[in-house]
């Protein structure tokens, strides 16, 4: 059966856009990731022009990392507060993103950088959650005991002044790495049209120590935010949100997220890092193989701007 | 049936208002205009053609070449190299006004029907439409065998908007001819024209042209203009809407 979408115009199987939802919303709730960056390629792959696919996303994002943050707010996993000093940088990153955008846009090489940058970060943060989760996993099985966090042990850019307290995490960190951390995924959530969850995930954990299920929580409720202003600035500035699109993309995602969330609590977290981590390493091993593959067809036709 | 009456009409018409100075055509259409609904995957058009032998002296036209363009749209063509292993976008060329859909149906292969410099000139067939580059400061179309030229139709084919059928034109009688134009689901909106010319030795006899409109109607146009026309009001609905699916799931598969 099939619908036709009305922004993006053209007929597409509803199933097809279903299952996807189904599929991306799974992996989102499991992980607290967007699932923008599976999402948006997958849409353009079947013929969604790309502004359309990153623009529709956004409603699908919001709408599963809603129904997402509902569930663990219940369960009170969520750090309200270490999400909205989050919030202050992610919001400024944003707007430095957008500028980023549009500078490279007009030089050209926009996609070559988005590339480099997925692949980059997209390595760097795979390979560092697969080792540290499979050392873990290894001292498990050997028998060892974790090594236990101690109040001393932060490393120099947590003891930066303007310290504060984050209860739900169980952190006591300076605010300049946290604002900073906000910043960076914001800026990067606008220039590669993702909502950073699975790079905020592992910063979270790693960088600032907060425990994997509080991280995954509050990065589900910072995408809440960035993905409803999303919705907006892509509606008003570039009209290209398509709602069918995104209504059957969130009626499945919702529906995905739930069954993950579920599956994510049931899974130790070693092992949900260490899925996550090879989750992110193959998209971004996929990003490189294409940039570094011969082409099938060595032009590319764009439409220009129209915002089509 | 409706097939068969189309064409007698057409006939009748011809008979009735005959001016024999010059080969004229009469064109129909099966629809004039292709309406988009949520289940649209496509239509086809059929296109009747009728043309006045003329008098008898005159040679009758012996083929003919449709050409349907969709609305123009600009469009870039990007040439990648690899540059220090990953392949890179170097080079551009930007198609400006460009058929956004093109068909050319013929009645068999248009390097058969007339010589190139004619066919050129008629911007008739597939490498013969004429397509507006920009170079520099310069504004012109180039040479077929250009690489740019060569990949845009190769991509925009690929694509399934641009398309030649060397037998997409049928004569049904001597001077009846039917084409049947495929509209596919992707293509774009807008204002289509359709373009017919007969030849006849190798030489232009007659042109026809009609116009045709692809258009979204009931729900697909309203969420069309309320996008464009109450972008705020659009934006808010869809993210409200977006909660509130988030809202109803998460409390549709509560469980503790």
């Amino acid at each position: 059966m099939t619908i036709y979408l009305p922004i993006a115009e053209l007929p597409v199987n509803i199933f097809t856009l279903l299952a996807l939802g189904i599929a991306v919303g799974f992996i989102s709730g499991m992980f607290g990731v967007g699932g923008g960056f599976l999402m948006t390629p997958l849409l353009i792959f079947l013929g969604v022009p790309p502004a359309v696919a990153v623009a529709s996303v956004s409603t699908h994002m919001a709408a599963s990392s809603f129904s997402g943050t509902l569930t663990y707010l219940r369960r009170k996993l969520v750090d309200v507060r270490l999400g909205l000093v989050l919030l202050t940088g992610g919001l400024t990153g944003t707007l430095a993103g957008v500028v980023a955008f549009m500078l490279l846009r007009r030089h050209g090489q926009l996609d070559l950088v988005i590339a480099v940058t997925y692949i980059v970060m997209l390595g760097t943060i795979g390979t560092l959650m697969v080792a540290e989760s499979l050392r873990a996993l290894l001292r498990e099985w050997r028998g060892e005991k974790a090594n236990v966090r101690r109040p001393g042990a932060h490393p120099w850019f947590l003891r930066m002044p303007f310290k504060m307290r984050f209860r739900q995490s169980r952190i006591y960190v300076s605010v300049i790495p946290v604002v900073t951390i906000g910043f960076a995924i914001g800026f990067l959530g606008a220039l590669m049209g993702i909502g950073g969850g699975f790079i905020l995930v592992p910063a979270l954990i790693y960088l600032l120590r907060v425990p994997t299920l509080t991280s995954i929580a509050t990065a589900l409720m910072l995408t809440l935010v960035t993905m409803t202003a999303a919705i907006l600035m892509h509606a008003v500035l570039n009209q290209t949100v398509d709602a069918v699109l995104g209504l059957v993309l969130m009626v499945g995602g919702t529906i995905g997220a739930q069954f993950g969330t579920r599956a994510g609590q049931a899974l130790p977290a070693e092992k949900l890092r260490l899925l996550l981590g090879l989750l992110v390493l193959a998209v971004g091993l996929r990003v490189a193989v294409d940039q570094i593959l011969t082409p099938a067809d060595l032009y590319a036709v764009s439409i220009d701007e129209a915002a089509r | 049936m409706r097939r068969l009456a189309a064409p007698l009409m057409l006939l009748l018409l011809v008979l009735a208002g005959g001016d024999a100075r010059s080969a004229e055509m009469v064109l129909s259409l099966s629809k004039a205009r292709v309406t988009i609904t949520s289940n649209f995957t496509g239509d086809t058009i059929v296109l009747f053609g009728v043309i006045d032998p003329g008098e008898a002296a005159r040679p009758a036209p012996q083929d003919v070449i449709v050409t349907v363009r969709g609305p123009s749209e600009s469009f870039t063509t990007w040439r990648k190299e690899r540059f220090l292993g990953i392949w890179v976008n170097v080079d551009s060329r930007s198609f400006l006004a460009a058929p956004s859909y093109l068909a050319v149906l013929a009645s068999r292969a248009p390097e058969l029907i007339a010589s190139p410099e004619t066919l050129r000139r008629e911007q008739a067939g597939l490498d013969n439409n004429r397509l507006l580059q920009r170079i520099g400061s310069d504004y012109a179309d180039v040479v077929p065998q250009d690489p740019f030229r060569q990949a845009f139709l190769r991509v925009k084919q690929a694509q399934g908007l641009y398309f030649e059928r060397p037998a997409g034109v049928e004569f049904i009688a001597p001077n009846v001819f039917r084409a049947t134009i495929p509209i596919p689901g992707t293509a774009p909106v807008g204002a289509y024209e359709v373009v017919v010319k007969t030849f006849a030795d190798g030489t232009p006899v007659s042109r026809g042209t009609l116009s045709l409109e692809v258009a979204k109607i009931d729900f697909e146009q309203t969420v069309a203009t309320a996008a464009q026309d109450h972008p705020w009001l659009y934006g808010l609905a869809t993210a409200l809407a977006a909660l509130g699916v988030g809202f109803m799931a998460n409390v549709a598969f509560r469980r503790d």
